[in-house]
């Protein structure tokens, strides 16, 4: 058996698949165990994006309307690392979220909330070297959903990376610190105990702009290779 | 480092992530046998799933990935990355057009048979699900040591099926009694 070259999630670090509180998973997580694969050629690489191009006001969820979006204007900005806390260069970092009334420009949204004409929701960057990023967006608001009585979504903004590897691929979600609707929200809470605190965002009081904006901090870790490479 | 945990994708990505959405994958110029693959996204109950998001990872048809871990001395095709993404449909599919991979290595010697990367998401998955498209009746996938890692009766969950021309079909069930093979990656 040959070593893999990116390490296996430990136990306690990824939600259940089926975690009966967040319903929707009732009738789609898998039952049966996935099958652990060995880590081949098809797992190890993975899609870079390197021919996709990024425009540089995308990481600016403020501008791409005629106006200014309603809400309260944030930087949203980290790094991307790996296990070893080596930088992820040139990561592409996606995020979407809803508007400050905590509604998404989506058509399946019929949440009772203003849609803001402002303001998509949508945007991307790439990481730079050391794998920093940075958005420019509002703070999204809380929404109800239908999972249970009076359930309300907390806010949040969710990531999307790939990482160098099939292998690496994460979807995630980022949430704000001391927010008094995660001890109520199934989502969040499906993550171990230990590891969900990972997803809220610090405030990062050195990084806010005067007379412009707060700035929350969120780094991502996606997972790294083992010290001593698989030969194939 | 502590690795970050994942979550859904939730129902309304819609907007971001289509930027990035390729679902035609080998522009003319790009080598190999041509084809459409449809895939079908079907919950435990058997109903499909309009709301999720699929990608397919992919080596051209010369077996080589287009990656910097793949080191072989294998043509690459400039015009082709190998990855697909796209939204499933109201009727549960996403189509990608794209040419048949060839085989790759597998590390303790021998080659796997052509297969595709698949990685699931939806509302009510708060992890990637993976899985891979093998093609049915492909001699080559008698001596796939992944195939041979599976109960041979749900080997079929994993294999694509052609149908008139070149259009390739698999059906993907997160639950049921045919519930797809799904893969720790």
């Amino acid at each position: 058996m040959t070593q893999d070259l990116y390490h296996r999630p430990d136990p306690g670090t990824h939600p259940a698949n089926l975690s009966p509180e967040y319903k929707s998973t009732g009738g789609r997580a898998p039952r049966r165990p996935a099958i652990v694969l060995p880590q081949t050629l098809s797992e190890i690489t993975g899609p870079l994006l390197d021919s996709e191009h990024v425009g540089d006001s995308e990481n600016d969820l403020t501008k791409q309307r005629a106006g200014e979006p309603l809400g309260e204007r944030i930087v949203v900005h980290g790094r991307v690392l790996d296990e070893n806390g080596k930088a992820v260069p040139q990561a592409m970092v996606e995020i979407w979220q809803c508007n400050a009334a905590g509604r998404y420009h989506h058509p399946g949204d019929q949440h009772d909330a203003p849609l803001d004409p402002n303001f998509y929701g949508g945007g991307r960057v790439r990481a730079d070297r050391d794998g920093c990023y940075q958005f420019i967006t509002i703070k999204p608001g809380a929404y109800p959903w239908k999972n249970h009585h009076n359930a309300w979504r907390p806010a949040h903004i969710h990531f999307s990376l790939f990482g160098p590897a099939f292998a690496t691929r994460l979807i995630t979600q980022m949430y704000f610190p001391n927010d008094p609707l995660l001890a109520y929200d199934p989502i969040y809470n499906a993550v171990p105990a230990g590891a969900r605190e990972r997803l809220q965002a610090a405030f990062d009081m050195a990084s806010t702009r005067p007379e412009w904006a707060l700035a929350y901090r969120f780094d991502i870790v996606l997972r790294g290779r083992n010290a001593t490479p698989v030969e194939s | 480092m502590q690795l970050t945990p994942s979550q859904t994708i939730g129902p309304f990505y819609w907007g971001t992530i289509v930027k990035a959405y390729r679902a035609d994958l080998a522009p003319p110029g790009v080598a190999g046998e041509r084809l459409s693959l449809v895939l079908t996204l079907h919950d435990a109950e058997g109903a499909v799933v309009p709301d999720g998001l699929l990608e397919i990872w992919q080596a051209n048809s010369h077996g080589r990935y287009k990656h910097p871990d793949d080191r072989r001395n294998l043509a690459l095709d400039p015009a082709f990355d190998g990855f697909g993404r796209a939204s499933t449909f109201t009727d549960g599919s996403s189509t990608f057009s794209t040419v048949k991979p060839g085989r790759v290595p597998w590390p303790a010697g021998g080659m796997q048979a052509p297969h595709i990367n698949v990685g699931i998401f939806a509302r009510g998955l708060l992890n990637r699900v993976a899985t891979r498209l093998y093609f049915d009746g492909d001699p080559a996938n008698a001596e796939d040591p992944v195939l041979k890692m599976i109960d041979p009766a749900r080997r079929p969950t994993l294999l694509a099926k052609k149908d008139a021309g070149s259009t390739w079909r698999l059906p993907i069930h997160l639950g049921g009694p045919n519930e797809t093979v799904f893969f720790d990656v």
